[in-house]
């Protein structure tokens, strides 16, 4: 079945690993739908968080083929278990009137976005959310702002939840 | 003690047990050739061409199974080295690929002769790394023989910047090394054992599919006492070839898209298929839907990620073959597939593989190799790419003192004669021959100044077709005969359409007799079938210099069985007199 997946992924902190993992993607043809890095407690290891769309057999030739690279120490499937995960984004919205200004209020108080900086013309917003969360602010801005919105989007990050099942 | 990097690189061989190194020097390796000069139990072969000297390392390697040594310079040194790389790899054979490299500081800065190597070769090997710092020298060098000659073997390549080798560091060579990424599986979970022979109880038509993992482990006495003991037929891939003697009654031949009527028609009507080191690669399995359709799949391979990649498996086993046979030979029973066997030689009988023999004295592929056949017993026996392998792999008789090396994965051409060279310095009391085509001898040809220097009698056969054989096959029965770019007779003043060859054909270039005798080498040319026998003895008779032998062979003669693109295993296009 094809579904969103997530992957977390210990690896060597050593020059060429992002090259190696993001090469294997690229070389094999695997889908990628965000990949992000740093390092972890121990400075030797970094650690990825890798979301991807894939059918269950890629998935299972794409884990088995992490997990044979010398440089991957432990290959963790985020999938179907509970997760604390987030993206930072971005957005710019430029051309703002006084209306547009009282209308993205709203419309920040209920995606949890933070307002960071401002002129007379122009927003930014910062948005810490799931993936989808941001997909789906993105669609409500870029239907109340066409053509002016900018949006950098940080990628994924992923931890195992404690005590939460659902998080 | 001190020491600089150059002689920390020497004392790691000599520790790793290095007695041959496959070297060609340059400014950015200088030092560690330095280091080489006059070391006593390191012969330093000096090819004559990177690539050449990179298949010769591979040749030593496979027929010797331990790890084969390069040392190159960087920049091109380094690049002309990725296409023997990839074969390697491909293949799973241990390599250690040294690349010198331009000093740290100037890394980045398009240096002279400065490439990426690391960044090239990422994709075609195991593992590849770049020593930054002085101090961790020997364990990379360590890391780097462990990883290539463990697990699934495959090929690592370590770049030694200048600055690192002429820098004064520990003389500590490590005994031992932990990788903690890399822990290659040396079990065998004896539950899946179990189940596997759980498949054999009811099973009628079993078959065991043998591929490179099998000649790899040098597990073939383990198995072939196992075909014994279960009486299962065994059918083998092109690496697999060997895995049990071709002259055992229970051998049935090789699969695939030139794989036998017999072979390829039991896989197609087999119920249980026990297939060991195998990828199932699309050469075998023809149409991926009908491939052992009725069959439960069992798969023994190293590498999990081998493991229901192309073909869903019933029973994953995860193992080194060697360990995975012991297990199933302790385990198993006796079983009675009389039946199965008789019904499988039916098929053998009645359509062996055979090429045409309209006259006498023509000579075929097959006369060439059931003659190597017979005048040699212990040999190592090369193959190139193309016709001249595909014929190799069909005829080719193999035993426990003959071993096969061929390029299996990748496919390329040139490989053939530097790893006979690789082979002969690795296994010097064996004749060692290299079978090739016209073509492929051609791109790799200047190593013949290296089997005289180092006074290596290798046999070189080349099946001379004047044509690229096997792409001008796919044209004939493929594309309407429109042989587009695979003649080498061609002439400037050819017609660049031309689909006939005949008597009034450009002389063949060069003429591989005089370009031969150049060198000094031994050269004959056979061009009738009771000639071939007497040039073999001849060339086996003749020490320290290398025997070119061309054979003269029909222009458009064709490779059969063969299963057309596309089609299932079973729709094969047969060949000789044999037009079922």
């Amino acid at each position: 079945m094809t579904k969103k997946r997530c992957i977390s992924l210990f690896v060597e902190n050593e020059i060429g690993v992002l090259a190696r993992i993001s090469g294997l993607f690229s070389g094999k043809s695997y889908n990628l739908d965000s990949l992000t890095v740093g390092t972890t407690e121990d400075e030797t290891i970094s650690r990825m968080t890798i979301s991807l769309t894939s059918d269950d057999q890629t998935f299972e030739q794409i884990k088995k083929q992490l997990n044979r690279s010398v440089e991957v120490i432990k290959v963790i499937d985020f999938t179907d278990t509970a997760i604390h995960t987030k993206e930072l984004m971005f957005i710019k919205i430029n051309s703002c009137s006084e209306q547009d200004m009282a209308k993205l209020t709203y419309m920040r108080e209920i995606f949890n976005a933070k307002m960071i900086d401002y002129d007379t013309s122009a927003i930014l917003l910062e948005s810490v959310q799931t993936e989808e969360k941001n997909n789906d602010l993105i669609r409500l801005l870029e239907a109340s702002f066409p053509n002016r919105i900018e949006i950098v989007r940080g990628g994924n990050v992923a931890i195992e939840a404690i005590s939460i099942s659902k998080p | 003690m001190q020491i600089t990097g150059a002689e920390l690189f020497v004392k790691a061989l000599l520790a790793e047990q290095v007695d041959t190194l496959f070297a060609y020097p340059g400014g950015q390796a200088i030092d560690l050739f330095n280091a080489l000069y006059g070391v006593e139990g390191i012969n330093v072969i000096l090819p004559r061409h990177e690539q050449g000297l990179v298949h010769a390392a591979d040749g030593y390697a496979r027929s010797t199974g331990k790890v084969g040594v390069c040392l190159v310079t960087s920049g091109p040194g380094a690049t002309n080295l990725v296409t023997g790389i990839a074969t390697a790899n491909y293949d799973s054979v241990p390599l250690v690929c040294f690349t010198g490299q331009v000093p740290t500081h100037l890394i980045g800065n398009d240096a002279f002769q400065e490439v990426d190597i690391i960044g090239i070769t990422r994709s075609i090997c195991k593992y590849a790394i770049t020593v930054r710092k002085r101090e961790d020298l020997a364990a990379t060098i360590k890391k780097a023989f462990f990883i290539a000659s463990s697990g699934k073997p495959g090929v690592v390549v370590v770049d030694l910047p200048k600055d690192i080798q002429q820098a004064l560091g520990s003389d500590y060579y490590p005994e031992q090394i932990e990788v903690r990424g890399y822990k290659p599986n040396t079990n065998v979970h004896v539950g899946q054992i179990k189940k596997s022979l759980d498949c054999l109880k009811n099973a009628k038509r079993p078959i065991f599919l043998l591929g490179g993992g099998v000649n790899i482990a040098h597990a073939n006495q383990e198995m072939t006492l196992l075909a014994e003991k279960t009486g299962i037929p065994v059918i083998t891939t092109i690496m697999g070839k060997g895995a049990i003697p071709t002259s055992h009654p229970l051998y049935i031949g090789n699969l695939g898209i030139h794989g036998s009527y017999a072979a390829n028609t039991a896989i197609s009507e087999c119920d249980v298929l026990f297939s060991i080191g195998v990828r199932f690669n699309d050469r075998i399995t023809g149409k991926v839907s009908e491939f052992a359709r009725n069959a439960t799949i069992i798969h023994v391979d190293i590498d999990p990620a081998s493991i229901s990649r192309n073909i869903v498996v019933d029973v994953p086993i995860v193992a080194d073959a060697k360990n995975a046979i012991i297990a199933l030979l302790e385990k198993t029973q006796q079983y009675d597939f009389e039946n199965w066997r008789k019904q499988i030689n039916c098929w053998k009988s009645e359509h062996p593989i055979s090429t045409l023999q309209d006259t006498k004295s023509r000579i075929t592929p097959l006369n060439i190799i059931q003659e190597i056949n017979c005048v040699f017993e212990k040999a190592v026996i090369t193959t190139d790419v193309g016709q001249n392998q595909l014929w190799a792999t069909q005829f080719l008789e193999l035993t426990n003192q003959k071993q096969m090396l061929t390029s299996g994965g990748l496919g390329t051409m040139g490989y053939g004669f530097p790893a006979a060279l690789g082979a002969k310095l690795g296994n010097p009391d064996k004749d060692v021959i290299t079978i090739c085509g016209d073509g492929g001898i051609q791109m790799n040809i200047q190593e013949m100044a290296t089997a005289i220097v180092y006074e290596l009698p290798v046999i070189i056969c080349i099946l001379n077709n004047g044509y690229l054989g096997n792409v001008r096959q796919w044209q004939e029965m493929f594309f309407d005969k429109r042989y587009s770019s695979t003649c080498l007779r061609y002439r400037k003043s050819c017609s660049t359409t031309c689909n006939t060859p005949s008597a009034c054909c450009p002389e063949y270039t060069p003429d591989f007799i005089r370009l031969a005798e150049s060198y000094d080498a031994k050269a004959i040319r056979v061009q009738r079938y009771e000639e071939i026998k007497t040039a073999l003895e001849e060339a086996k008779n003749t020490p320290k210099i290398p025997t070119v032998i061309e054979f003269i062979i029909e222009p458009e003669e064709n490779v059969l069985p063969i299963v057309p693109p596309g089609n299932p295993l079973g729709n094969m296009i047969m060949g000789g007199d044999d037009n079922d």
